[in-house]
């Protein structure tokens, strides 16, 4: 627990700990991330899929 | 106003509403495990030859009340519990909503309960994917949602108390990295449900007759959104267990706080493409699609998992050394408490979630290797390796603290106890061994008779195969009694243990408020035991994966 007073005090807050304080950010990340590379990326492709004549 | 009473153990502030919350979903996780683990053990005496239990009804019907009840009802109950443990009272909070975390509970409950009734009426044998068109009774799919819709409020509740915890400034700095775990956990359950929601509720539309047809392909894309991610919820929730518990047994802090909550930032941003490797073998989704979400994405989603698997052991190595256990590469992990069942847990489910479920998931989780294992009992072998040996013991080693120090009693049976953790994690492991055996010589998984006696084809498997499937067999009677005896002394001690001594209890859990309630780092990288220790995994990973390159060339002679 050595450093535990290092997290306040001197000087602005580092950007990337600012990113892991917010909950909110993260959260929006972790689900925008996913549902476009994986959810609308992998519709993309399966509705590109010729239909059988 | 929220209420609050003093631990005597920890001296923790409990809001009283979480503590009822936490108990209520922790029990409720126990009793549906042992519903499962029943489920499971049926599966497993089924599919040893030489004894067959079930007939072909029965065994689906089985196989689907066992995936659901252990993968989604306990795990996820368990999860509710340690949502509302590391937010209210890791961080020194009243619990936000009570009313909502209430309505969690019961939804959850009405739609378990209506999801096992709809499996065990026999009309919705339809395996926990319920990969359309296989079509189950509406009741199935409405159960799950309802469970579902439950979890997601639980998340709510969850973020909402860390809103009002910052707000308050119960807390300094930043959140401790056990809770932090957690919030990783709850932000991939969030997506996971809201990617349920999407596939299932046409689903049951359709199982209603108001949808023609749901595409195949569709369905399998979204559904393992769901499905892949609600794993990753459990990794991220066993690894916050892992942090929880270095924390409570040795006072231990990571070894940095920014690596390890970079690597879960990692599960954040990764963990859930991830999910594209269920469908490797799927055509209509292109190369880019496939190779991008699994070998790019995944692995950086792994070196988040192998950064966990360095810097906890070195978290108990660096606390062990501080108190003294100086000798040699490994007088830190001698001198641990092995007859504890917190830290026997906890250490089996870290070594072998790391050598069984992390190494194999690598493997498949490769485009070109996957073909090799894909539907066979390889995949349930991996898969006992992540989410048994590693979420389940995980969760059982946490139970060993929480219950006793939650409801002030003494455990039921410490002597059964000390054992416990070495005969499941072990009868597990080696089930989950087996069952990789089993695949690797070709044996599908979900087939209720390998012999094909009644089919007019058969296929003739080698003997070896048979053996796997008998000994994966005996190995699950182990793991199931190891079940046993966790669930026993759950049970035994919530309801009929003796009330805590104030004094013994003090002695056993030194100063868990340190390091499980505040951010920091234990300020040194000398750990040079678990780098020995990373080296060896490292080359066993190295190594498995070279051999299955090998064994994939040989699967198609070109001559
Ligand atoms: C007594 C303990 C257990 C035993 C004996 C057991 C045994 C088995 C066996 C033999 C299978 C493979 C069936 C097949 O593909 O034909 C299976 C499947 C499965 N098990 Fe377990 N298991 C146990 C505990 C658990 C736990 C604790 C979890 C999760 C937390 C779990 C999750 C699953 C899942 C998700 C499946 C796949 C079901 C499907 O294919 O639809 N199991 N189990
Ligand atoms: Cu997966």
């Amino acid at each position: 627990m050595s450093d535990h007073k290092s997290t306040q005090g001197e000087g602005p807050v580092p950007l990337m700990q600012q990113l892991l304080d917010s909950p909110f950010l993260l959260l929006i990340i972790g689900v925008g991330m996913p549902t476009v590379i994986y959810i609308i990326w992998g519709i993309m492709e399966i509705v590109a899929i010729p239909v059988a004549p | 106003m929220a209420q609050f009473r003093t631990c005597p153990d920890t001296g923790f502030a409990i809001d009283l509403n979480a503590d009822k919350l936490i108990k209520w979903n922790a029990v409720t996780a126990v009793v549906f495990l042992l519903v499962g683990g029943l489920f499971g053990l049926a599966v497993a005496l089924t599919r040893w030859p030489a004894v067959h239990l079930l007939g072909a009804d029965d065994f689906y019907l089985a196989l689907t009340a066992h995936g659901f009840d252990v993968l989604l009802v306990w795990c996820i109950y368990f999860e509710m519990a340690l949502l509302y443990f590391t937010s209210s009272i890791l961080l020194k909070s009243r619990l936000a909503l009570p009313k909502i975390a209430w309505a969690q509970y019961i939804l959850m409950l009405v739609g378990a309960i209506m999801t096992n009734v709809a499996v065990l009426r026999g009309d919705s044998s339809v395996m926990f994917t319920s990969y359309v068109p296989m079509m189950a009774a509406p009741d199935f799919y409405l159960g799950i949602i309802l469970f579902a819709v439950g979890a997601l409020l639980g998340c709510v509740v969850f973020f909402a108390t860390l809103y009002i915890a910052k707000r308050d400034n119960t807390y300094e700095g930043s959140m401790p990295l056990v809770t932090f775990g957690a919030m990783t956990a709850a932000i991939i359950a969030v997506f996971t449900i809201l990617s349920g929601a999407v596939i299932l509720v046409p689903t049951l539309f359709w199982s209603m007759g108001f949808i023609g047809s749901i595409d195949g392909l569709m369905y399998r894309v979204v559904w393992w959104a769901m499905g892949h991610s609600s794993q990753q919820v459990n990794v991220a929730a066993q690894i916050a267990c892992w942090y929880a518990i270095a924390a409570i047994l040795f006072n231990a802090s990571p070894l940095s706080e920014k690596v390890s909550r970079t690597a879960f930032l990692f599960y954040i941003l990764f963990l859930q493409l991830a999910s594209a490797h269920h469908l490797l073998v799927d055509p209509g989704l292109s190369s880019e699609w496939k190779i991008f979400n699994t070998s790019y994405a995944m692995y950086l989603a792994v070196l988040g998992s192998m950064i966990h698997g360095l810097t906890v052991p070195g978290a108990v190595e660096a606390a062990q050394r501080k108190r003294g256990f100086n000798k040699g590469l490994f007088e830190w992990l001698r001198k641990a408490p092995w007859g504890n069942p917190v830290f026997s847990g906890f250490a089996l489910s870290l070594v072998l979630f790391g050598f069984l479920g992390g190494i194999t998931g690598v493997m498949m989780g490769t485009e070109q290797l996957n073909i090799i294992t894909h539907n066979t009992m390889y995949t349930p072998g991996h898969f006992h390796g992540t989410v048994v040996v590693g979420t389940t013991l995980a969760f059982m080693a946490m139970s060993y603290w929480l219950v006793p120090t939650l409801w002030q009693k003494e455990l039921m049976f410490p002597g059964l106890a000390k054992w416990q953790p070495y005969l499941f994690g072990l009868g597990m492991g080696l089930a989950s061994v087996f069952m990789m055996g089993a695949g690797t010589l070709g044996v599908p998984r979900r087939h209720w008779d390998i012999s094909f006696a009644d089919a007019a084809m058969v296929h003739e498997f080698p003997a070896a195969a048979y053996m796997m499937m008998g000994l994966n067999g005996i190995a699950a009677l182990i793991g199931g009694v190891g079940g046993a005896i966790f669930i026993l002394n759950m049970v035994g001690t919530v309801f009929f243990g003796k009330a805590k001594q104030p004094k013994a209890a003090a002695a056993e859990v030194p100063n868990i408020g340190g390091a499980a309630t505040t951010y920091g780092s234990a300020g040194t990288m000398a750990v040079p035991g678990t780098f020995v220790l990373a080296l060896v995994f490292l080359t066993a990973f190295v190594l498995y994966y070279f051999v299955n390159w090998k064994y994939l060339s040989d699967v198609w002679g070109l001559s």
